[in-house]
């Protein structure tokens, strides 16, 4: 079985901002190990001239053209906000973690 | 927040015991008129949220499409800057929570650049204080790359209305997915001493250079144009590389010399204490000139990129590619070196024309037909100091360089004075038609119907009898009473060597 730690699903957890309690990382550490032991099997079946692949369809260079099309209103884009306060989104102050 | 308790090494002192390295990362907005990978608009300035649409806002369902121009322009740059075009990319998904991007990751590219291997080099001028001589550093590109800017917040609260303090933030997504090309640089060693002085001109030749390509309005002081400084130190260029401090936002050409400048110091000071270099953001202060700690890097860079799965690869037609490469401009400092030539200027000639912002227009005015001196001198004299004057730009003064040209032509023929070819100008900017029609309108041609001048001269000589025997005399030099009175008699509008012609032969005439 894979190994992933605990510690290393408490640091995902942290990452993606989920709250777990202790029981739910053990719970969660032996779940992803399957899910990384499906993975490995795969991986074993598939020789070195298999390309690592991203995408599954053959498509490339799908663009669009630089042309304004009309879309929301600041009216309907605001419409979902939690909070609005002089046309901008109003949310929680978060510090230091801009990219 | 971290002071500086421990004093910063004077600069010369710095350069002197350390080697300094420096990376510089710097994110241009393109011009397109819509986003990266959505029909929404671009425009600067437009009312918060106006400029959105499902895709900015990261709506569940809605897809991303790039931006064919955006691309075209990716690969113009990456073209500019001597780099290798990858035949196959992909975009990537930068993970991280923060509002200003509603989808709670950036779409950027990763290990796969559209651009990648180039440099630039980058003429460095001599040192304003002397004690550095003109040179060329090549520097290397490691990427460039694809991306979208971010929304915009403002924090809200607290006593100064700045970060810290605040109680919530307002978030305009106006500026979410607008195309960002992010260049990066290797590290630069071997600067020394001039380091600030490269960065500075690094980031000046790479503006001017997105500038010929017309693919960004590259306004610093707008952010269209934004500077991230990477500093450390070494002990000597042998060493291995430091710990770096990755300085943010440095947003003029004058601020990336100072930051750097001061980083060096400040990281002299915390290597000779004794103390380790935090690997950190920190924030560049343009009023104070100085950098404080942001936040700490070491473990919160994990971005947990991967492929976007929402955009196909992209695998631009070698083709096209070559296409792209038989259209670039002329570089801008090939340009200047070739103009200079062509126009036999010295080296602060071409700088003043060039600081003046007016080497489109001189050359544009030469093309019109006047000669390159007079050219220059009507750019950066007269027309600079109207401009200036009044505030604007020499590109958006209303006189064009084919008027120039003309009223060049005027002085040329003698049509007009010098003097008199200013007065036109005035006219000309306060839109009173081209050169000849405020001539005429104006009355300004200088008077050549010599029996005009004749008549004056005359007069002038019976007014002041004195004058006129001091001259016969053999004063020739108090001719130029009379010449003045006839000059003021045609308000100015006759030409002075003709008038002193006629004075001396009508004294003798009289």
């Amino acid at each position: 079985m894979s190994d992933i730690s605990r510690p290393e699903v408490a640091h995902l957890a942290r990452l993606a901002r989920i709250d777990m309690t202790e029981e739910e990382l053990d719970r969660m550490a032996a779940q992803l190990g399957a899910v990384l032991d499906a993975v490995e099997q795969v991986a074993a079946v598939v020789g070195d001239d298999v390309p690592a692949t991203s995408h599954p369809m053959p498509l490339r260079n799908v663009t669009r053209p630089d042309v304004v099309v009309p879309s929301l209103t600041a009216e309907e884009a605001l419409a979902a906000a939690p909070e609005v306060e002089d046309g901008r989104f109003r949310v929680p102050m978060i510090l230091g973690e801009e990219a | 927040m971290s002071t500086t308790e421990i004093g910063n090494v004077p600069f010369e002192e710095a350069v002197a015991q350390f080697d300094p390295v420096m990376g510089l990362e710097v994110h241009v907005e393109l011009s397109t008129v819509t986003k990266m990978f959505s029909a929404a608009p671009t425009e600067f300035g437009a009312d918060p949220n106006t400029q959105v649409d499902p895709v900015s806002l990261g709506l569940p369902g809605s897809l991303p499409v790039l931006n064919a121009k955006a691309l075209e322009s990716a690969i113009r740059i990456g073209l500019a800057l001597n780099c290798t075009i990858a035949s196959q990319c992909r975009f990537a998904r930068k993970n991280y929570f923060y509002p200003d991007m509603p989808k709670n990751f950036q779409t950027s590219q990763y290990d796969e650049p559209i651009a990648f291997d180039g440099w630039l080099d980058v003429d460095v001028p001599a040192s304003e204080d002397g004690t550095g001589e003109a040179f060329t550093y090549r520097v290397q590109i490691e990427r460039a790359h694809m991306e979208e800017d971010t929304g915009k917040s403002s924090h809200v609260g607290g006593s100064t209305g700045r970060i810290h303090g605040a109680e919530y933030s307002l978030v305009d997504y106006n500026r979410a997915g607008i195309p960002l090309i992010e260049i990066v640089t290797r590290p630069l060693t071997g600067a020394g001493r001039r380091a600030p002085e490269v960065a500075k001109a690094y980031v000046a030749t790479l503006r001017d250079l997105l500038r010929s390509l017309d693919v960004s309005d590259v306004k610093m002081e707008q952010g269209s144009m934004r500077c991230d400084v990477n500093l450390s130190l070494r002990p000597s260029p042998d060493a291995p590389l430091g710990t770096r401090s990755e300085t943010k936002n440095v947003n003029s050409l004058r601020s990336v010399e100072r930051a750097v400048r001061y980083e060096i110091g400040r990281h002299a000071g915390l290597l000779r204490a004794g103390q380790r270099v935090v690997q950190e953001t920190r924030h560049w202060h343009e009023d104070t000139g100085l950098t404080t700690s942001g936040r700490e890097k070491s473990d919160a860079e994990d971005y947990r990129y991967f492929p976007e799965p929402d955009l196909v690869p992209i695998a631009p037609d070698p083709a096209w590619v070559e296409e792209l490469r038989a259209t670039l401009p002329e570089p801008p400092a090939a340009r200047r070196r070739r103009l200079q030539s062509e126009w036999g200027f010295s080296d602060l000639e071409l700088r003043d024309v060039v600081n003046a912002g007016a080497l489109d227009l001189v050359e544009a005015t030469v093309a019109a037909g006047a000669s390159p001196v007079s050219a220059r001198k009507w750019w950066t004299g007269e027309i600079a100091r109207r401009a200036n004057a009044e505030g604007i730009d020499l590109a958006s003064s209303p006189v064009t360089p084919q008027q120039v040209a003309e009223l060049q032509g005027l002085v040329d023929a003698g049509t007009l004075t010098d003097r008199l070819a200013r007065t036109a100008l005035e006219g000309v900017l306060a839109g009173e038609g081209s050169p000849a029609e405020v001539v005429e309108k104006r009355g300004l041609a200088v008077v050549s119907d010599d029996s005009a001048l004749t008549a004056a001269v005359d007069a002038a000589i019976a007014a002041n009898p004195g004058v006129a025997e001091k001259i016969r005399g053999g004063k020739v030099q108090a001719a130029g009473a009379l010449i003045g009175a006839v000059m003021k008699e045609m308000r100015g509008q006759a030409d002075a060597a003709r008038v002193r012609e006629l004075v001396l032969e009508r004294v003798g005439a009289s």
